[in-house]
C-alpha cells in the first residue's frame, strides 16, 4: 500500500483548499523557477528517468513523447494541449484533479510546456465539466494574478499562457487529433497519422497532447526526482496512479495507489470490497469501458499495471475499474457499451461507422437471445474486421469489450439463444 | 527518391509519393473509394489497406507517405481479410438496387464488390435509409446509396471553392447534404457526379435514360467556352446522350463545366432541319436546298462585291470559317469578321490575342491581375486552376472590373478603366508588386477589349507587359481570355476585315445605312440583328436563334457535335472535335454547304472533301498542323494609344448558363438559370 509520504495528489478528495494558497501549502508552485532553470532537455531526461507512462489510456512513455518535439523552435510555435475531455465510461480521475488539485495541472502545464519549448498551453475540457471548468478557470486566473503564468511565468524568464477551452461533449474529441480538430473549431474527427502532432499538430504546428494526470504529476516528479517515482511500482510500470473504482463495490472511490497493486487488494482495501463479498464477483472491466472484461478467476491474481493486464488480453487503459457482481446482466452491460460506441462513432471511416451499428444491433439481439448460435461467430468476426482497420482507436474500443465478452462468457450467450429458441419452438 | 519493396518488387518513387502510388508503380492493384489524385487525402474508406513490415496493423496506403526501405505486401492474408471486411461494411448499409441505379455498369462499388466482396450478406438487421437531398437541377441524389467517401465535399470545397456541400451528423447518421437543400452555387458542380464512386449522386437530366454499355463514345472537344476542354460525347443512335470529361493534364485535367456537360439537350430543340426562305408574307417557309441556293445566287448576282459581308459566330469550326473566307475572297469582298462582340483584337500579332501563359502555366504564376473578365463564368475550369494557385501560394490576385466572387480572394481595384493607366505607368501599388514578381500574369477579358477604346486598352496592356517584364525568354504572362470557342481559329486564319474592309460594327452600320446589301451570318447570333433588317441576310447555322429570325434565307448547318471540326482554344492549341451524331433532317456540314453553294455561283472552291480543305487550310495557317500542341507565339507590338472612355469595365460574360444558341435552347440550362436566380432572391429576402 502506498505510503502517505509518496502520495502526489494529497487533496484529491477535496478536504483541503483547492485554491492557490492551499495548493502552495501542499507544496505546489514551490520554487518552480528552479525546475525551469534546469533547462528544457534536463526536464525531459528526468521525465524519462521517472518511467512515467501516459495516463490517458495508451500508456506511451511521457518523457519520450516530449522528446519528439523539435529541439529548435522554427517559424511555427510549439503548443502543449492538455486533454481534459475525460469521457471514458468508468473514469473520473481527471475530474477530481481539476476540482481539487487544479494548480498541480497548471504548474504541470508550465513545466511541460517549458520542456517542449511551448509558450502556450490549451486545456481542452469536457463540456459537461461545467463546474470543474469554473474551478480551473479560477485557478488559472489566480495563477496569472500571482505572476505564475503570463510574462516571465513564476519568475523563470519564460513567457507562458494557459487557455481553457470547453468541448461540446463528444467522446471522440478525447482522441488527440480529433481534439486538435475540435480546438481549431472544426468538426471533431480524428486526423490521419502520420503526420503525428509532434510534427504537424494544432494549427499545423508542433504539438504534444497529454492527459491531465500525466501533466499534473510532472511537477512533483521533477521536485522529488525521477528516481523516486521510478522506485515506486514495478519495472516499466513505475510510480503511482489514480484508480477509479466504480460499480458493485461498497465504497466507490478514486484512489492513488502504486502501480502493480493487486486488483483484489485495491478493491478490498479502498473500495470496501465487492458488494456481497469477493465471491459475489462476476467480472471486472479494468481500464475504462473500452478494455475487455476479466472474469473473477482472472481478477483473483491480477496486478494493476500496463504489462500484466496486456498479457491477460486486456489493458490498464485509464484505470477506470468497473466492478460487476453476479447480479449483473453481463450481456446487456456490454450491449450498452456497444450502444455507447455506436453513438459516439464520428462516422468518418467505414469500419467504425458501419461496424459499430452492426455490432450493437447484434448485441442487442443477443441480450434477448434472438439470434442463432453461429451468429456469435459472425459477431466475433465483425469485431475483428473493425479492430485495427480504423483511423483512430475508437473502432478498437468498440470491438474489445465484445471480444472480451465472447471470450469469457460465450456459454451465457449460447444459453440465452437456446432459451429463446426453446420458447419460440414451444410457441409454434 | 525513396526505394520500396512492394510484393517483392523494388520500386523507386518520387519524394512525397504515397504508398498507394508506389504500389501502383509496382503493378499492384489497390482498391479505393475515397482516394482521388486531385483531392486532399481523406483516408476514410479504408479500402486501400496494405501490410507494412513491422507495422502492428494494416496501413491506409493512400495516406501513408512512401518511405525509404518500406516493405509492403498487398497480397497477404491479412490484407485480403481487411479488404473483404471493409467491403462487407460498405455493403451492409448499401441498398441492393443496382438494377434501378443509374451508376450501374460504371460503379466503383459494383466493380470492387466483384473483386473483394462475399457472395452473400451476413447482415440480418434493417438497412439504413437516408432522405434525399435537393442539390439543384443537375444532381440527382439517392443518399441511401452514399458510402461517405466525402469526395464530393472535398471537390466542392477545394476545387470548386464553394462550401455548399458538407457532412452533418455522426456515426451511422452522417449525411452528405447541401445543408439548406439549395442548388450548389458552382459552375463545376456536376463534376461531383463523376467523382461519386456509387450511385448517390447521379445526373438528373440523364436519369433513367441510358445504360453505359448502350452508348457509342466519341472523344471530342467542348465549345461552350474557349478553353477547349477535352470531352467524351456519349451517343445512342443519332442522339447525344451525355458529355463526360476526358483527362487532359494541360487543359481541363478531369473537370468540365456544367454548361459543357448539360447544354447538350439544346441540341434536340429549336433545330434548323431544312432550308427556309422568307416569303412575300414576311414569314419563313420551308424550302429545298435548290430553292435556297437559287435565291441566294440571284441576290448575289445583283450585289457588288464591296456590298457583301460575312460574320462568323462563336462556335464555328475552323473548316467552315475557312470555306466561307475562301468564298468571300473569291467574291472579292473584304468585309468579314469573326469578332461578333467587337473585341479590338488584331490578327497581326498572334501573341496579342492568345492566352500565352497557357493553362498549365497558371500553376507557376506568382502574381495575377485580371482585367475585364469573370473567369469563373468565362472559363470555370481554368478559374479552378487560379484558385489552386492561390491556395498553394496565397498568390496576390487583383481584379479590375465588375466585382464578383471568383472563389478566391482578390484585391478589387474597382471598375474604373483609368486604373489601367496607373498600372501601366507603374504607379499603382499592384503594378509595383507585379514588377517585383518573377512570374507575373495578366488576364484580359473581352469586357476590356470590346469597348470602343479597346485599342487604347491593348496599348496600355502592352506597356504594362513591358514595364513589369512580363514577357521574357522563360515566361509570357500576357493573356487574353476568350469565351468564344471559334475566335482564335478565326483570328489565326484572318477571318477579319481585309484591306478597306469593315468590321462587325462597320457591317451593321453599313447594313443599316445601305452600304452593305448582303450579309452571310455563319452561326452568328450574338448581334444586334435589328440593324440588319434592310440587308439580305443568309443565316447558316443549327439553331433557330436570333440570327435565323432576321434571315431571308436559312441554311441548316450542323452543330459542333455533328461534324468533325478544328477548334483552337484560347491558348492557341488546335484540337479536333469529332462527330458523335448526324445533323437532323436536311441539315449538312457547314463547309460542305459553302462548297456546294460556291459551285452554284461558278466560284467553285478548290477542295472536294474535308481532307483537301484541311490541307489547304494548313498550308495557309501552319499552326493548325500542330494538333493538341501550343506553339509559343512571338511577342510583338500591338494596340494604339488613345484616350480612354469613361464607362466602367465589365466582365466578358454576365451570366453563365445561357450564352449561345445551344445553351439557350437547353431546358436544363434554363432550369439552372432560374434555380440560381431563385436562390439569390431567397437569399436577398432573408
Amino acid at each position: 500500500m502506498l505510503a502517505d509520504k509518496d502520495r502526489i495528489f494529497t487533496n484529491i478528495y477535496g478536504w483541503g483548499d483547492a485554491g492557490l494558497k492551499g495548493a502552495q501549502a501542499r507544496g505546489d508552485w514551490d520554487n518552480t523557477k528552479a525546475i525551469l532553470a534546469r533547462g528544457h532537455d534536463d526536464i525531459v531526461e528526468e521525465m524519462k528517468t521517472s518511467g512515467l507512462r501516459g495516463r490517458g489510456g495508451a500508456g506511451f512513455p511521457t518523457g519520450l513523447k516530449w522528446s519528439f518535439m523539435p529541439k529548435e523552435v522554427g517559424a511555427r510555435p510549439h503548443y502543449l494541449v492538455v486533454n481534459a475531455d475525460e469521457s471514458e465510461p468508468g473514469t473520473c480521475k481527471d475530474r477530481d484533479i481539476i476540482r481539487h488539485e487544479p494548480h498541480k495541472l497548471i504548474e504541470g502545464c508550465l513545466v511541460a510546456g517549458f520542456a517542449m519549448r511551448a509558450h502556450t498551453a490549451y486545456i481542452y475540457i469536457r463540456g459537461e465539466f461545467f463546474n470543474e471548468g469554473k474551478v480551473l478557470q479560477a485557478a488559472i486566473d489566480e495563477a496569472y494574478d500571482a505572476g505564475l503564468l503570463g510574462k516571465n511565468a513564476a519568475g523563470s524568464g519564460w513567457d507562458f499562457d494557459v487557455y481553457l477551452q470547453r468541448g461540446a461533449g463528444a467522446y471522440i474529441c478525447g482522441e488527440e487529433t480529433a481534439l486538435i480538430e475540435s480546438l481549431e473549431g472544426k468538426k471533431g474527427q480524428p486526423r490521419l497519422k502520420p503526420p503525428f502532432p509532434a510534427g504537424v499538430g494544432l494549427y499545423g504546428c508542433p504539438t504534444t497532447v497529454n492527459n491531465v494526470e500525466s501533466i499534473a504529476v510532472a511537477p512533483t516528479i521533477l521536485r522529488r526526482g525521477g528516481a523516486w517515482f521510478a522506485g515506486l511500482g514495478k519495472e516499466n510500470n513505475t510510480g503511482t496512479k489514480l484508480f477509479c473504482i466504480s460499480g458493485h463495490v461498497n465504497k466507490p472511490c478514486n484512489v492513488e495507489e502504486e502501480m502493480g497493486i493487486p486488483l483484489k487488494e485495491l478493491i478490498e482495501k479502498h473500495a470496501g470490497g465487492v458488494r456481497g463479498g469477493w465471491d459475489n464477483l462476476l467480472a471486472i472491466i479494468p481500464g475504462g469501458s473500452s478494455t475487455p472484461l476479466m472474469p473473477k478467476e482472472v481478477c483473483e491474481t491480477m496486478t494493476m499495471d500496463f504489462d500484466a493486464l496486456r498479457e491477460a488480453g486486456t489493458g490498464l487503459g485509464t484505470a477506470g475499474i468497473i466492478v460487476m457482481d453476479k447480479s449483473t446482466d453481463i450481456v446487456r452491460a456490454i450491449a450498452r457499451l456497444s450502444y455507447f460506441y455506436k453513438h459516439e462513432s464520428c462516422g468518418q471511416c467505414t469500419p467504425c461507422r458501419e461496424g459499430t451499428g452492426w455490432m450493437w444491433r447484434m448485441m442487442d439481439r443477443m441480450v434477448r437471445g434472438e439470434a442463432e448460435i453461429h451468429e456469435i461467430e459472425t459477431l466475433e468476426q465483425v469485431t475483428r474486421q473493425v479492430e485495427g482497420h480504423t483511423i483512430c482507436a475508437l473502432g478498437d474500443a468498440a470491438a474489445w469489450p465484445i471480444q472480451g465478452l465472447i471470450k469469457h462468457f460465450r456459454p451465457e450467450i449460447e444459453r440465452r439463444i437456446m432459451a429463446h429458441q426453446a420458447v419460440t419452438n414451444a410457441a409454434e | 527518391m525513396p526505394k520500396l519493396t512492394v510484393d517483392g518488387i523494388e520500386v523507386d518513387v518520387e519524394d512525397g509519393a504515397t504508398v498507394l502510388q508506389a504500389c501502383e508503380e509496382a503493378g499492384a492493384e489497390i482498391p479505393r473509394f475515397c482516394y482521388h489524385e486531385r483531392l486532399s487525402i481523406a483516408g476514410n474508406c479504408r479500402m486501400c489497406l496494405v501490410d507494412m513490415e513491422r507495422a502492428p496493423k494494416p496501413i491506409a496506403s493512400c495516406a501513408m507517405p512512401a518511405g525509404e526501405g518500406m516493405v509492403i505486401s498487398t497480397k497477404s492474408e491479412r490484407v485480403k481479410k481487411a479488404r473483404e471486411g471493409v467491403m462487407e461494411f460498405l455493403l451492409v448499409n448499401h441498398p441492393l438496387d443496382c438494377p434501378i441505379c443509374d451508376q450501374g455498369g460504371e460503379c466503383d462499388l459494383q466493380d470492387q464488390a466483384m473483386g473483394y466482396g462475399h457472395d452473400a450478406s451476413r447482415y440480418a438487421e434493417n438497412k439504413r435509409a437516408v432522405s434525399e437531398k435537393y442539390m439543384g437541377p443537375l444532381i440527382k441524389t439517392v443518399m441511401t446509396r452514399c458510402i461517405h467517401c466525402t469526395r464530393c465535399v472535398r471537390f466542392s470545397t477545394e476545387v470548386a471553392g464553394v462550401t455548399d456541400l458538407g457532412a452533418i451528423g455522426r456515426g451511422e447518421n452522417v449525411e452528405i447534404t447541401t445543408y439548406l437543400e439549395k442548388t450548389i452555387a458552382s459552375e463545376l458542380s456536376a463534376n461531383v457526379i463523376d467523382l461519386c464512386p456509387v450511385g448517390a449522386l447521379t445526373s438528373r437530366p440523364y436519369a433513367f435514360v441510358a445504360r453505359p454499355w448502350e452508348l457509342i463514345k466519341v472523344e471530342s472537344i467542348d465549345v461552350m467556352d474557349a478553353m477547349g476542354a477535352n470531352i467524351r460525347i456519349d451517343a445512342r443512335g443519332n442522339q447525344v446522350m451525355r458529355v463526360l470529361p476526358r483527362l487532359n493534364e494541360d487543359i481541363n485535367e478531369e473537370w468540365i463545366s456544367d454548361k459543357a456537360r448539360y447544354a447538350i439537350d439544346g441540341l434536340r430543340r429549336q433545330r434548323l432541319d431544312k432550308p427556309y426562305l422568307r416569303g412575300k408574307d414576311g414569314r419563313l417557309h420551308p424550302a429545298s436546298w435548290d430553292d435556297a441556293f437559287t435565291a441566294i445566287a440571284a441576290r448575289l448576282k445583283k450585289t457588288k462585291a464591296d456590298k457583301m459581308a460575312a460574320i462568323a459566330g462563336d462556335q464555328i469550326d475552323g473548316e467552315a470559317m475557312f470555306a466561307l473566307k475562301s468564298l468571300f475572297d473569291k467574291l472579292g469582298s473584304p468585309h468579314m469578321d469573326c469578332r461578333q462582340d467587337g473585341a479590338k483584337l488584331s490578327a497581326k500579332t498572334r501573341a496579342s490575342y492568345l492566352f500565352n501563359t497557357t493553362i498549365a502555366g497558371i500553376d507557376e504564376a506568382d502574381t495575377i491581375l485580371i482585367i475585364g473578365s469573370n473567369p469563373r463564368i468565362e472559363a470555370p475550369v481554368m478559374n479552378a486552376r487560379i484558385r489552386r494557385n492561390y491556395l498553394h501560394g496565397r498568390t496576390p490576385i487583383a481584379h479590375l472590373g465588375t466585382a464578383a466572387d471568383l472563389t478566391y480572394p482578390v484585391e478589387h481595384l474597382g471598375d474604373d478603366i483609368s486604373v489601367l493607366e496607373q498600372l501601366a505607368a507603374g504607379k499603382h501599388t499592384f503594378a509595383k508588386l507585379m514588377k517585383k514578381a518573377k512570374k507575373p500574369m495578366v488576364i484580359i477579358g473581352m469586357g476590356a477589349l470590346r469597348r470602343a477604346d479597346g485599342q487604347a486598352v491593348m496599348a496600355l496592356m502592352h506597356q504594362l507587359a513591358e514595364t513589369t517584364n512580363m514577357v521574357n525568354k522563360d515566361w509570357n504572362g500576357f493573356n487574353v481570355l476568350h469565351h468564344a470557342a471559334a475566335r482564335v481559329a478565326g483570328l489565326d486564319m484572318g477571318f477579319v476585315p481585309g484591306k478597306g474592309g469593315k468590321d462587325v460594327a462597320g457591317i451593321l452600320d453599313g447594313a443599316a445605312k445601305g452600304a452593305i446589301d448582303f450579309v452571310w451570318l455563319l452561326g452568328a447570333d450574338e448581334l444586334d440583328t435589328s440593324r440588319l433588317e434592310q440587308a439580305f441576310v443568309v443565316y447558316q447555322g443549327h439553331h433557330g436563334d436570333k440570327g435565323a429570325q432576321c434571315a431571308d434565307v436559312v441554311l441548316p448547318g450542323a452543330a459542333w457535335a455533328e461534324k468533325d471540326g478544328l477548334y483552337v482554344n484560347f491558348e492557341g492549341r488546335p484540337q479536333m472535335a469529332r462527330r458523335a451524331a448526324f445533323p437532323p433532317g436536311d441539315a449538312r456540314e457547314d463547309w460542305a454547304i459553302i462548297r456546294a453553294f460556291s459551285e452554284r455561283i461558278n466560284k467553285t472552291l478548290s477542295f472536294d472533301n474535308l481532307a483537301e480543305l484541311r490541307e489547304e487550310m494548313v498550308a495557309g495557317v501552319p499552326v493548325f498542323a500542330n494538333l493538341d500542341e501550343v506553339v509559343p507565339a512571338k511577342w510583338g507590338k500591338f494596340g494604339k494609344s488613345g484616350k480612354l472612355k469613361g464607362e466602367p469595365v465589365e466582365a466578358g460574360l454576365a451570366t453563365f448558363y445561357m450564352t449561345c444558341a445551344i445553351s439557350r435552347a437547353s431546358e436544363t440550362m434554363a432550369e439552372c438559370y432560374s434555380a440560381t436566380k431563385a436562390d439569390k432572391s431567397v437569399m436577398a429576402a432573408e
